[in-house]
């Protein structure tokens, strides 16, 4: 099986005045298909972890490598490419636009990636029926409940079947049930082509996946189920 | 450190990996989705440029509209002059020789030729209960019949004085004259008191812009001042028209010919002098004005500037967003910058209509004819999208150069 994502002797500390030291010398890799949690308390660095993989910052040390690719050789350009290709985001936040529809919503996922307005619209219909939600295309953000609103920011995060599907606390703002529902949509989008990585800091979410990485103080505590 | 670690080596990647692209259509429409979200924000940032390019458009329009006329006008009297001697102590003018008229008509390149002579002296009021001092200002001419010819004078209502009206006591006011004296249409039974006759008005004249001497008088007929007044038809000045190729050449022979016994004390004019001295008055305040507008325009470019700074900081997470979504720092720099020009554009229309509207009101009501200079609308558009893109460099900047992450995190 490849490797979706690697780590080699990564290290984040934050500039000054701050000058935390996020992440230490961390190793990891990451299968293709496979869906990992990183847990931890807060300020153990898993956000950090998943700023690094998503490619949003780069590493004071190490290497990351996403999809085959040394991401520290690559330009700002080459980085955008990366994440607009190979590389989903899903937020605690949702970040959907109020003033778009659902539908266009989540076609924006593909905006740069340089697709007609019909193809992208056409790839977020079918990730909206996979989400369930065919039949709220025309709606705006605002008229859905939480639990909906995380599922369309997992299907704008999807349109494009990326290699990699990050998300950062998706069950943060929901309640139990839409957590549960959000999840297990999460963990059923992991396939052969797809990886998906949840930073959590909830015991339950973390145990629906699969492989689970725990961090504290910036560094991996514990790396259960790995294959 | 995890112990099942390290990974095996990655494998060498054959290409770098795909570039972003965003199209022309998305990237214009983009820059409308902040005015579509904020549309009263967006408005109010407009409303600074609009006012300001309105200013450019209805100065430059005004302008053109009142100098039109004018203008117009330069073109049909260049080629009117006139003859006058000097005046007395008193202010009185001092009559030409009696011949003058006959020797001025023999110039070959004069067209026509009337000439006036000024009563002096004479009062007009509307009646003897009057007293003789409030005169208003009213002068008596006496006129030749050729005069409006001449002249090319408009008659407001009534008709001229004809060869026969001009032995009997028939008066034609000018504009000012006939405001003054309260007389707004002539008819048998309109007369005003004049110097101790009374005359009847058979006509109003428009306004003379050449000639206000003409506006501010009750014009008599030269047998009629002559029995009545001893006139003895000397004239006081003569205005002629000449053949537009040669108006220099008849200027200085026409002291000469007029009064060949003291040509240094008479005057020529040219009317349309006075024409040229309102053109440039009219245009003289415009850079003055034009420059009030330049900087009520920067003032709007550093409104909505001000607006964008702050709409960077309220859409951060949109930023963030976008930066996951693939978008390079210079996709976010361009949809802010494109946003800013947007705004100032829908200003500059606003700004354009509306000083349209202000010219049309201002040419109305003071009866200008309407003229806005197609170059007005271009500059006023060209200057508001200039100053949209100015006013966005710095916060388009700003958002491009935001880290993604931490876009992502500031919320």
């Amino acid at each position: 099986m490849s490797l979706a994502l690697e780590l080699h002797a990564v290290s984040k500390t934050y500039p000054p005045p701050t000058e935390v030291t996020a992440l230490a010398e961390i190793d990891l890799a990451v299968h293709t298909g496979e869906t990992l949690a990183i847990t931890g308390p807060s300020g153990s660095g898993k956000s950090t972890l998943l700023s690094l993989l998503g490619t949003l910052e780069r590493p004071t040390s190490g290497t990351v490598w996403v999809a085959g690719t040394d991401t520290s050789t690559l330009s700002d350009r080459r980085l955008s490419g990366l994440r607009a290709w190979q590389l989903g985001f899903v937020f605690q936040q949702f970040f959907l636009l109020e003033h778009l529809t659902v539908l266009d919503n989540v076609a924006s996922g593909l905006l740069y990636r340089g697709l007609p307005q019909s193809d992208r619209r056409e790839a977020a219909t079918k990730a909206l029926t996979r989400v369930g939600l065919a039949e709220r295309m025309s709606h705006r953000p605002h008229q859905l409940s939480g639990g909906e609103r995380q599922r369309v920011a997992i299907a704008r995060a999807v349109a494009g079947r990326p290699a990699v599907l990050l998300a950062d606390e998706p069950t943060g703002n929901l309640d139990s049930v839409n957590g549960t529902e959000v999840l297990r949509l999460l963990i059923g989008l992991a396939d052969d082509t797809t990886t998906v990585i949840i930073v959590t800091h909830d015991a339950e979410v973390a145990a629906a996946a699969r492989r689970r990485v725990r961090l504290s103080d910036g560094h991996i505590v514990d790396d259960s189920g790995n294959s | 450190m995890n112990a099942l670690l390290p990974p095996p080596p990655p494998a060498p990647l054959p290409r770098p990996p795909r570039l972003p692209r965003l199209r022309l259509v998305d990237g214009l429409a983009l820059g409308a989705i902040g005015l579509r979200a904020r549309r009263i924000r967006s408005a109010m940032s407009a409303l600074g440029v609009a006012i300001a390019v309105a200013a450019l458009v209805s100065v430059l329009g005004i302008t053109a509209s009142s100098t039109s006329d004018l203008l117009a006008q330069l073109g049909e009297e260049g080629n009117l002059l006139t003859l006058a001697a000097g005046q007395t102590f008193d202010g009185d003018p001092t009559p030409l020789p009696v011949t003058s008229e006959a020797m001025v008509r023999r110039i070959p390149p004069v067209r026509s030729v009337a000439s006036v002579g000024a009563v002096v002296g004479a009062t007009v009021r509307r009646s003897p209960l009057i007293p003789n001092v409030q005169t208003s200002g009213i002068s008596v001419l006496a006129a030749e019949p050729s005069l409006v010819t001449t002249m090319s004078i408009r008659m407001l209502t009534g008709r001229f004085l004809d060869a026969v009206s001009s032995r009997y006591p028939l008066t034609v006011l000018g504009r000012t004259a006939a405001q003054n004296l309260g007389i707004t249409h002539s008819s048998t039974t309109t007369l005003v008191y004049l110097n101790n006759h009374y005359f009847t008005v058979i006509g109003v004249l428009a306004p003379v812009s050449t000639a206000p001497e003409i506006d501010n008088a009750a014009l008599i007929g030269f047998p009629v001042a002559n029995d009545l007044f001893g006139l003895e038809h000397r004239p006081t000045r003569i205005y002629l028209r000449v053949n537009p190729d040669q108006v220099a050449q008849v200027s200085a022979v026409l002291p000469f010919t007029a009064s060949p016994s003291a040509p240094e004390a008479v005057s020529v004019r040219r009317p349309s002098d006075v024409l040229i001295a309102r053109v440039e008055a009219k245009t003289a305040s415009v850079l003055l004005f034009l420059g009030l507008g330049v900087v009520a325009l920067l003032v709007g470019g550093v409104g909505i500037a001000n607006i964008m700074v702050i709409s960077v900081l309220e859409r951060r997470g949109e930023i963030g967003l976008r930066r996951a979504l693939g978008a390079r720092g210079r996709h976010i720099a361009g949809q802010f910058l494109l946003e800013s020009a947007l705004v100032s554009a829908l200003g500059g229309v606003a700004g354009i209509v509306l000083g349209c509207l202000v010219t049309v009101v201002v040419a109305n009501s003071s009866g200008n004819g309407l003229a806005i200079p197609v170059s007005a609308l271009w500059a006023g558009m060209g200057a508001a999208i200039g100053i949209g893109v100015l006013a966005g460099v710095y916060p388009a900047a700003r958002a491009a150069r935001i880290p993604p992450w931490e876009a992502l995190r500031s919320l």
